[in-house]
């Protein structure tokens, strides 16, 4: 079966830093791959190339069988990639519920310049959604006055109300409080888990990514270190060393 | 519905006492050109941008009116507002296709540059535009019926006053709407918008469409009360009069344009009554205590008092 996305030979650098060296890289259906690496690997630069924000100097990116590289987000996010992000991005003066209704109706093509936008999506599948999170209780709060852990759950929410195929997830865990990331990702995995999705995740927490993950990458300069299933890659001398600095 | 209620008893009441005292009937009309072309600005503010240079879409309207009105003489009033509309929404989109790729102090700027770029234009074109004594527009028809000054005076009060009920209940229609809502997510998160598959450009280019064809209504109909147009109609400070509207008025609602309007129109009314040779003294103390008070306009506070 076709990788779901595939990259070959990505280069991209920053003036003198190499930000991705020439990264031959393939996420498979069903896999949920945790991307570790120390601050200015390239972890997240990899993420803007493979979503579009940024275009590679070289090399492909491959979507769904697809070449995407010169593609903008918005092509992308419609060919079925979702996106959360390391600070959540909401719309912060609007409510939870609408932050989905507006996912919802843009992916049912369903975005009127006259009706009201809670009516020309289906409600019930908007109350799935925030159920599947968690945010129930909070659908009519403004985003903007939710608690950190629930805007990292409302990010996810709206990336998971386009139904994508895969979702990246960088760092969903930063910024909650150490007690919480358990939770929080125990949702967000039961999430993917109903609804088929394949997962790619940054993550600093060793604890995390050892749980959660099937497969672990390592990130460092730019390059693919060590990449594997998680006893192998978290045991592998260089990762230790370099990235977990045990 | 208590607020469709007031509007409609506002709008009989403002036609009777326009039978009444028919020299309100001018000032009436213009104040509500006024709102209207606030309530086109106030678009835009929702996605978080200021324009100062949307009068242009009412110059281009009124220009418009006063060109067909010269050249096609027995067209009639309800035509000729079509028209303006038409021309001013058919520039916007040309316009509208460069300006919509800015934001904040750019997309402002951009915005009054065009505008006094045709502000320019109107007034150097003398052969063509009449220069800055613009042009004349002999009063048309209305709606067939040919009347005498008072009566068609009256009757294009009749009009506005159906046009503004309209585009307010259009517009607020609008904002609860799914393009409505995605316009405002243009003001707080444009990456979001991106990465659920909306172009952020498109969507603020169908907003500055809105924005402009609501504002081309203004100008179409003060060209016709005033039977004459000047380039002044699209000059900056125009532009710039629309803005301190929304800013008085508040645009979390689509009454904010009118309440703006009227408060606008009343402190110019009552000051250049009152204290002659200060008025824009007063209307800039009335903005700084209004930006202190109420930031967020009329309609910020009466909705936060509806909502506690």
């Amino acid at each position: 079966m076709e990788p779901l996305i595939k990259t070959t030979d990505l280069y991209l650098a920053f003036g003198g830093v190499v930000a991705a060296g020439s990264i031959n890289f393939e996420l498979h259906r069903g896999e949920r791959l945790a991307v570790i690496g120390p601050n200015g690997a390239g972890k997240t630069t990899f993420i803007n190339i493979c979503t579009g924000y940024l275009t590679p100097t070289a090399g492909k990116v491959y979507f769904d069988g697809k070449d995407v590289t010169a593609m903008t987000p918005r092509k992308i996010v419609r060919m079925g990639l979702g996106r959360s992000f390391q600070l959540p991005q909401l719309f912060t003066e609007h409510t939870v519920s609408q932050c989905i209704q507006l996912a919802t109706a843009r992916r049912n093509r369903r975005l009127s310049w006259f009706r009201p936008l809670s009516a020309t999506v289906d409600a019930g599948e908007v109350d799935e959604t925030l159920r599947l999170v968690g945010l129930s209780g909070d659908a009519d709060q403004i985003s903007a006055d939710l608690p950190e852990g629930k805007r990292k759950l409302l990010d996810v929410a709206m990336a998971l109300a386009l139904r994508p195929k895969l979702l990246i997830m960088d760092e969903p865990t930063s910024g909650v409080a150490s007690e919480e990331k358990h939770g929080l990702m125990q949702t967000v995995m039961h999430a993917l888990e109903q609804r088929k999705v394949t997962c790619w995740f940054v993550e600093h927490d060793v604890d995390i990514v050892a749980q959660y993950a099937t497969r672990v990458a390592a990130w460092v300069g730019g390059a693919i270190v060590a990449d594997g299933p998680p006893d192998i890659v978290l045991n592998d001398a260089q990762v230790k060393s370099e990235v977990l600095g045990t | 519905m208590r607020l469709y209620a007031f509007s409609a008893v506002c709008a009989i009441a403002a036609l009777l006492v326009g039978s009444t005292l028919p020299w309100t009937i001018t000032p009436m009309i213009i104040g509500l050109t006024y709102a209207i072309a606030a309530l086109g600005l106030s678009v835009m503010f929702r996605a978080g941008q200021v324009s100062f240079g949307h009068a242009m879409y009412a110059c281009i309207s009124g220009y418009t009116v006063a060109f067909i009105a010269r050249e096609v003489p027995g067209a009639d009033a309800l035509l000729l507002i079509l028209a303006g509309v038409v021309v001013s929404f058919l520039c916007s989109t040309i316009i509208g296709l460069f300006v919509v790729r800015y934001r904040g102090i750019f997309f402002g700027m951009l915005n009054l540059a065009l505008s006094m770029v045709l502000f320019a234009l109107l007034g150097k074109l003398y052969h063509l535009t009449g220069g800055t004594d613009g042009l004349r527009i002999n009063r048309p028809t209305l709606a067939g019926f040919t009347f005498d000054r008072g009566e068609y005076e009256f009757w294009l009060l009749g009009v506005t006053l159906a046009v503004s009920l309209f585009l307010a209940w259009w517009i607020q229609r609008y904002f609860k709407s799914g393009s409505g809502e995605a316009l405002s997510a243009i003001k707080t998160n444009e990456t979001r918008l991106e990465y659920l598959g909306f172009s952020a450009h498109f969507v603020m280019w169908q907003g500055y469409l809105v924005s402009a064809a609501v504002v081309a209504f203004s100008g179409a109909l003060l060209a016709l009360v005033q039977g004459l147009v000047t380039p002044e109609m699209g000059n900056w400070l125009r532009s710039a009069e629309y803005v301190f509207i929304i800013i008085l008025g508040g645009a979390a609602h689509a009454a904010g344009a009118f309440l703006g309007a009227a408060g606008f129109e009343s402190v110019k009314l009552l000051s250049s009554a009152y204290f002659p040779g200060l008025w824009q003294f007063i209307l800039g103390f009335t903005l700084i205590v209004v930006i202190f008070i109420a930031p967020s306009g009329f309609v910020g506070q009466i909705l936060k008092r509806g909502r506690s």
